[in-house]
């Protein structure tokens, strides 16, 4: 099979740009795994509310591109928040698996609704003029949207990575899941670090709703598309391991990137062929700690 | 000699009884089943717009005046085959529906066909746009309205390429009808002298079409030809902006309708051609129509043309029954009556129903309005050329339908 | 951690007593259904998604394996039974050696069903080899991957057709004697056919290799200093509950005449997990009441569109939330039996 370098130089970088996007959404996926036990299914219900919020605060209330990546995540996040407050903080000493039924029956909730009230043609949104038009690199012509995406993405995946493990706030977050009774005795408010801790996960794939809401429709259904390769992503990485996800999450968006290049048909499955042979050699993922 | 006499008089009153039940078996009573995609892909194509549509042709028959009673229900597909057969089944079994109308997504479409034909129901297919409805699967119960796969690929795919566009490169959603529908335009633009440069399949409900739009650019093509529907349509030509494709390419949609060129909006539509049977604006019947649909729509949106085809189908339907004086519930009967009388109705004109069921009328090729020409909320189209009805369609020679081999 | 499955066990003599109870009121039951107005197609869809439920249940309920999924194996044989019974033909390609094919014509119900049962025996025994040596929610997410492999396998391949389907599969002659075009001869086949399934999982829970699954759920490592090779049991119990769902998957293609893609889907996964969770995890009769409620609720309240999701969604939080237990767990811990 002859292959053209430009065509193929073209798809590995679009296909970075899509793994950013992986990267983002299991990075929420992984802080709620690795400091909650929670499997979180309710995530790409809560991107696609990102998405939603942002679209309301441009067409409702006027406020543009920029403002919406702080204040939907904020927004999402309160109400992840909530969430965790009133559910899933009776469910945390039960097996996780329940845990995961629980958040899948909540996506089921957020999604049917918002599938009630909005259809499903999807909403349009446009990107913001700063970032409109794109650059002629030789072997493709990138969006400048585009690049912001990377860009952003990786700049948030290493904020958050260095703010979990290398931050005290981040500490006493590890140190209150690891022994809650212990960090307790220490005068920290461990019900406070949960709900944060979920606040965070939640506002990351909120984030990552806002970051595709101009190139894709924003659309209830969005995330439920989306769920099951992110899960995907940080089953391979490992599950507790929040640099094992971002890491995944990129080199995932490269390799789907060849496949759509040699057999285009598969690049929806190839993550999961991935997913079973790294577990059949190593268990706990990439990185991760056995459960 | 007693026993003869009990037999016979036995006889006799059995024969009365059963001409009795056969005189009580034509009624004017009517049950429409509008089976749709009530809340996916294809809401706002059929959905609740077809159970409107639906209601507003037994309201316009005329026939609830005369004494008829006619009610309409509705179910839900979720463009899942089992699901729709199973509804249909229902329907037929224990709610007495006697016509189900609209059935968007050809592999629902078929599978209702099935159980049509079983129950010896009718089935007036406005929303699927499978030519196997006409061709290898054509029923005795079935009349397809509004569009199938032929006349859109004849339609966008011959006038492109005669207007200067003989390249093309397709993308295709990876399923039955994104195939039939390449396959289709395919043969088309051939025959009008053009040739394909490639084409790539994509996954149904894909999100991303950045690696499969560039292939497209690459290959250099003038047309590139959306093989698929929906979501995967919308979200395609959108992201086409974005790369500068469409400033060098033209892009082809095969399958659009309103909803979705008000989904995509107008900056990023504008120019894509492609192929309908019907527009709201066309004539004063359409018109007329569309803004009596428009007023009881949710969103005051206008009909598409699956929700004309779902009130033609159904006037004319009104028609062949009242021209029989009553309902049979005889499904076959009743599709031969309706083939057997001319059509005529406000949104399609005049046309005729074809032996092997596809009803005929002229289709239309249309082009997006650039946002400074559409002076009216919903003023999308322009007209660019009409295919007569005996060109639009396969022609019946060409036809597998198995009903048509004497 | 409580486990997902703390619900069974009670004194063992009261509790045959009682399931034997339960068994023949739930024959009788079933026996009587095509007297009453009630529509048959529906109740035989509820026991094919019942007896699938139950196989699910084997699995979770006495294995302790969550398996996302199960789909997989309703779909395959649901899929080769469709085939077989339609066209009945055997192709594929032998590299180097080329095409090879039998054809045997449309086969008769039970042996599409043999076929179906034989496929789903197979991805049983191949997935259970390569998932069965994780647990917990690596389990789970491999069962996942695998069914989305098998998903994607079958959206590729021309004998399903695709999103279309297999439609319009003819019901024939079951034995050569019971015309199962005839609706109530076709409810009791299938009723039947549930029935066996039924005492199969009943049999293997209350038999020394179901008391071996139950200590192993409850306490690995000491069943592995017992001596027994855990694994192995796992495996056993996978293959068994995959093929039992195989068989289910096969009865519903005489019922519905289609096969599709819908049956192995995740969300079908998802849907009998539902099905048992709400049912009672861990008890016999749980996943068929489960699919009795799920079923009927999906039927009756079609009408209100997507409300359906929403409807399922609070189900799942409330169950999870308050009623962990299930329908039958409930009853079951009120009046302290084991059904």
């Amino acid at each position: 099979m002859s292959i053209n370098l430009q065509a193929l130089s073209a798809q590995l970088l679009v296909g970075l740009i899509n793994g950013s996007f992986y990267a983002l959404l299991s990075l929420g996926l992984a802080v709620i795994f690795g400091m909650l036990n929670i499997i979180n299914f309710a995530h790409g219900a809560l991107y696609m509310m990102g998405a939603f919020v942002a679209y309301f605060l441009l067409n409702l209330a006027g406020i543009g591109y920029w403002p919406a990546l702080i204040l939907a995540p904020f927004i999402v996040g309160i109400f992840g928040m909530i969430l965790e407050r009133t559910m899933l903080q009776w469910i945390a000493s039960l097996d996780h698996l329940y845990g995961l039924l629980l958040t899948f029956g909540l996506a089921l909730i957020i999604q049917g609704v918002f599938q009630n009230y909005f259809g499903s043609s999807g909403l349009p949104y446009a990107i913001p003029d700063a970032l409109k038009g794109g650059i002629n690199l030789g072997f493709m012509f990138l969006p400048v949207y585009r690049g912001w995406v990377v860009i952003f993405s990786l700049v948030v995946c290493i904020a958050t990575w260095f703010l979990i493990e290398r931050t005290r706030l981040g500490a006493y977050l590890r140190a209150a899941t690891e022994n809650p009774t212990l960090v307790r005795a220490f005068g920290i408010n461990v019900p406070l670090m949960i709900t944060l801790t979920y606040g965070l996960g939640v506002g990351l794939a909120a984030l990552a709703g806002v970051l595709s809401a101009p190139i894709n429709q924003v659309r209830p259904l969005m995330g439920a598309d989306l769920i099951i390769v992110v899960f995907a992503v940080v089953v391979i990485g490992g599950m507790g391991s929040i640099m094992g996800s971002i890491i995944t999450g990129f080199t995932l968006g490269i390799i789907e990137g060849l496949t759509k290049y040699f057999y285009p048909e598969a690049s929806n499955t190839v993550v999961f062929v991935l997913m079973v042979l790294v577990l059949l050699v190593k268990p706990s993922g990439l990185t991760g700690r056995t459960a | 000699m007693m026993r003869d006499r009990i037999s016979a008089s036995l006889l006799v009153i059995a024969a009365t009884l059963a001409a009795g039940s056969a005189a009580w078996a034509q009624d004017k009573t009517v049950k429409i089943g509008s089976l749709s995609d009530q809340s996916g892909l294809y809401s706002d194509v059929g959905g609740p717009g077809s159970t409107l549509a639906a209601q507003m042709a037994a309201e316009d028959s005329g026939l609830t005046a005369k004494g008829w009673k006619i009610d309409v229900i509705s179910g839900d597909h979720q463009n899942k085959p089992d699901v729709g057969a199973n509804i249909a089944r229902q329907w037929f079994d224990v709610d007495k529906v006697d016509v189900i109308v609209d059935v968007p997504n050809s592999g629902v479409g078929l599978a209702v066909n099935n159980v049509v034909k079983e129950k010896n129901g009718v089935y007036i297919n406005s929303g699927a746009g499978s030519s196997d409805l006409t061709n290898a699967q054509c029923s005795p119960n079935t009349v397809h309205w509004t569009y199938d796969t032929y006349d859109l690929a004849y339609g966008t795919g011959t006038a492109l390429t005669k207007a200067g566009g003989d390249s093309w490169f397709f993308l295709t959603a990876d399923y039955a009808f994104g195939a039939a529908l390449e396959r289709d335009t395919t043969n088309a633009l051939k025959v009008a002298g053009g040739k394909v440069l490639g084409s790539v399949k994509h996954p149904l409900n894909t999100a991303d079409f950045s690696s499969f739009l560039l292939q497209a650019q690459s290959s250099g093509a003038k047309v590139i030809g959306l093989a698929n529907a929906g979501g995967d349509t919308s979200n395609a030509i959108k992201q086409a902006a974005e790369f500068g494709i469409s400033k060098n390419q033209k892009m082809a949609a095969l399958l659009l309708f309103i909803t979705d060129v008000k989904a995509i909006g107008l900056e990023l539509a504008q120019g894509l051609n492609f192929t309908e049977t019907f527009y709201w604006d066309m004539n004063d019947g359409t018109r007329a129509f569309s803004k009596r649909f428009a007023a009881r729509m949710k969103n005051n949106s206008p009909p598409t043309m699956v929700h004309a085809g779902v009130y033609a189908g159904l006037l004319h339907y009104f028609k062949a029954l009242e021209a029989m004086g009553g309902n049979s519930h005889d499904g076959a009967k009743i599709v031969a009556k309706m083939k057997e009388m001319p059509t005529d109705d406000p949104l399609f004109g005049k046309g005729t129903i074809q032996p092997n069921g596809r009803k005929i009328h002229p289709s239309y090729l249309f082009e997006v309005k650039k946002p400074s020409e559409s002076k009216a909320p919903w003023d999308y189209y322009k007209l660019v050329a009409t295919i007569p009805a005996d060109q639009a369609f396969t022609p019946l020679d060409k036809s597998t339908c198995p009903l048509l081999k004497k | 951690m409580t486990t997902i499955t703390g619900n069974s066990v009670s004194a063992p003599g009261r509790a045959v007593k009682d399931e034997m109870f339960a068994f023949a009121i739930m024959t009788i039951l079933l026996a009587v259904v095509p007297l009453t107005g009630v529509y048959p197609f529906f109740v035989m869809q509820a026991l094919c998604f019942a007896l699938f439920a139950c196989a699910f249940n084997l699995l979770i309920g006495y294995g302790g394996l969550l398996s996302f999924g199960h789909a997989m194996f309703m779909g395959t044989a649901g899929y080769v039974t469709a085939h077989m019974a339609k066209v009945g033909t055997i192709g594929f390609k032998i590299p180097l050696v080329g095409d090879f094919m039998i054809n045997m014509g449309p086969l008769s119900p039970e042996l599409s069903i043999v076929f179906g049962l034989i496929a789903a025996l197979v991805l049983s025994v191949v997935t259970g080899l390569i998932a069965i040596r994780r647990q917990g929610i690596y389990f789970a997410m491999i069962t996942l991957a695998l069914s989305q492999l098998i998903y994607f396998l079958y959206l590729q391949t021309p004998f399903t057709h695709g999103e279309d389907g297999i439609q319009g599969i003819p019901q024939g002659m079951l034995f050569g004697l019971f015309d199962l075009s005839q609706p109530i001869t076709l409810y009791y086949v299938i009723m039947v056919g549930f029935l066996i399934g039924f005492l199969v999982i009943y049999r293997t829970i209350n038999s020394p290799f179901g008391e071996v699954l139950k200590a192993i759920r409850e306490n690995e490592p000491r069943a592995i200093s017992l001596g027994y090779k855990t694994d192995q049991y796992k495996l056993l119990a996978f293959i068994l509950s995959g093929t039992l769902a195989g068989f289910a998957g096969a009865l519903k293609v005489f019922v519905a005449q289609n096969a599709s893609l819908t049956d192995v889907h995740w969300t079908q996964s998802g849907e009998v997990v539902l099905i048992t969770l709400v049912g009672g995890l861990g008890t016999l009769y749980g996943p068929v009441v489960g699919a009795f409620v799920i079923i009927a609720m999906q039927q009756y309240l079609a009408g209100f569109g997507q409300w359906v999701t929403v409807i399922q969604g609070v189900i799942f939080v409330v169950c999870v939330l308050t009623f962990r237990r299930g329908v039958i767990g409930e009853i079951a811990h009120l009046f302290k039996r084991s059904l």
